[in-house]
């Protein structure tokens, strides 16, 4: 009695190492995105077309977006800080934008040339407003 | 189905599968892309050659993505969209023409992405109706001039229509719930996400390779 349980145990075990060797297969196959994505094509389109939703509406799902792959420890796409920061922009919020572009140069530092033109430009609006 | 029948099918699917081995095109010759080494690219707004004036901003914003995931850094395509309207270009056919060296200087990428939308959008046919978009694409060193890749890739939504068809009176609703949805939808900027997912994702036989954020960065080209 006792071995057929034992035997019984024994193929339950073969079993479930046989799933687990299967899944790991499928899972060491195909690696996993390098970023999360959500729907930043379609907002990237939106703003081409210049006919989405209006900027605050924008922002507030790239920001949910940002919070959502916060949580699950996810990279956020390159390009991503940079197309909200020119929202943030046209929203009038300079500060929030420089803090943005910066952010998209450290995360990707090929990024860096490209930014430096937006946040040279930044400076020297600010420049303009608050003369020192 | 019969043994004897299954077994036909079996061997035909085969032989199909063989046939398309054999029709294989010849390998890509990566010898300057493996030499250059890019590792940020430009992606500048796909001309388009078909009547939807969607075509390019659909194209263009799905162009991120696959090349994100292959393992590049990709310039921003709304801001760069931004700054090129503030030099006063809007047209994807002019921008495609500003010299090497001027795209290098400005944006400070290494390669451009060059991209031409053959087709795109919803045909109307009695019978069937087809969302189907066509794209072929360049990749330009913009240090040295020197053509890195060259692809094209389609996609349609009649290869899932193939897959049901229900007799001429299934196909006449399916060709008209196709057109309904096609227009209300903007379907076209669905496969055109297929379609550029299709030419510029990687690893691909003859596709691009893999850039350096991707974890296939410096293995040899697939060849499946």
């Amino acid at each position: 009695m006792g071995q057929v349980v034992k035997g019984a145990g024994f193929v339950r075990l073969a079993m479930t190492s046989i799933c687990v060797a299967v899944l790991a297969g499928c899972a060491q196959r195909g690696p996993g995105p390098l970023y999360m994505w959500e729907s930043f094509p379609r907002q990237q389109y939106d703003t081409l077309l210049r006919a989405g939703s209006p900027t605050v509406e924008q922002i507030t799902a790239l920001e949910a977006h940002a919070e959502k792959a916060r949580a699950a420890g996810a990279a956020l796409p390159p390009g991503f800080r940079a197309h909200l920061a020119m929202l943030k922009l046209s929203a009038g919020n300079a500060d929030e934008a420089r803090q943005l572009f910066l952010a998209e140069k450290m995360v990707f530092p090929e990024s860096a040339p490209y930014m430096d033109q937006f946040l040279k430009r930044l400076d020297a609006s600010a420049k303009k407003e608050n003369p020192a | 189905m019969t043994l004897s029948r299954l077994l036909v099918a079996v061997g035909t699917v085969g032989f199909l599968l063989l046939g398309g081995c054999a029709t294989k095109p010849p390998a890509y010759d990566y010898s300057a892309f493996q030499k250059a080494k890019p590792v940020s690219l430009l992606v500048l707004p796909p001309v388009n050659d078909s009547p939807d004036i969607k075509a390019t901003p659909g194209t263009w914003a799905h162009a991120t993505r696959p090349l994100a995931e292959a393992g590049y850094y990709v310039l921003p395509v709304t801001l760069v969209d931004e700054t090129f309207r503030q030099n006063g270009l809007t047209m994807a056919n002019e921008i495609q023409e500003v010299p090497y060296p001027k795209l290098r200087d400005f944006f400070g990428a290494d390669a451009a992405v060059y991209m031409k939308v053959k087709k795109y959008g919803t045909s109307y046919a009695v019978v069937s109706s087809d969302t189907r978009v066509e794209v072929e694409g360049r990749i330009i060193d913009l240090r040295t001039g020197e053509l890195l890749w060259q692809g094209k890739a389609y996609a349609s939504s009649a290869e899932q229509q193939q897959q049901s068809q229900g007799g001429l009176v299934g196909l006449l609703v399916t060709a008209l719930v196709n057109q309904i949805v096609g227009t209300a939808t903007d379907a076209a900027f669905n496969y055109a996400g297929i379609a550029n997912q299709r030419m510029l994702g990687a690893p691909r036989y003859n596709g691009i390779l893999p850039g350096p954020r991707s974890p296939l960065y410096g293995k040899p080209p697939t060849v499946q």
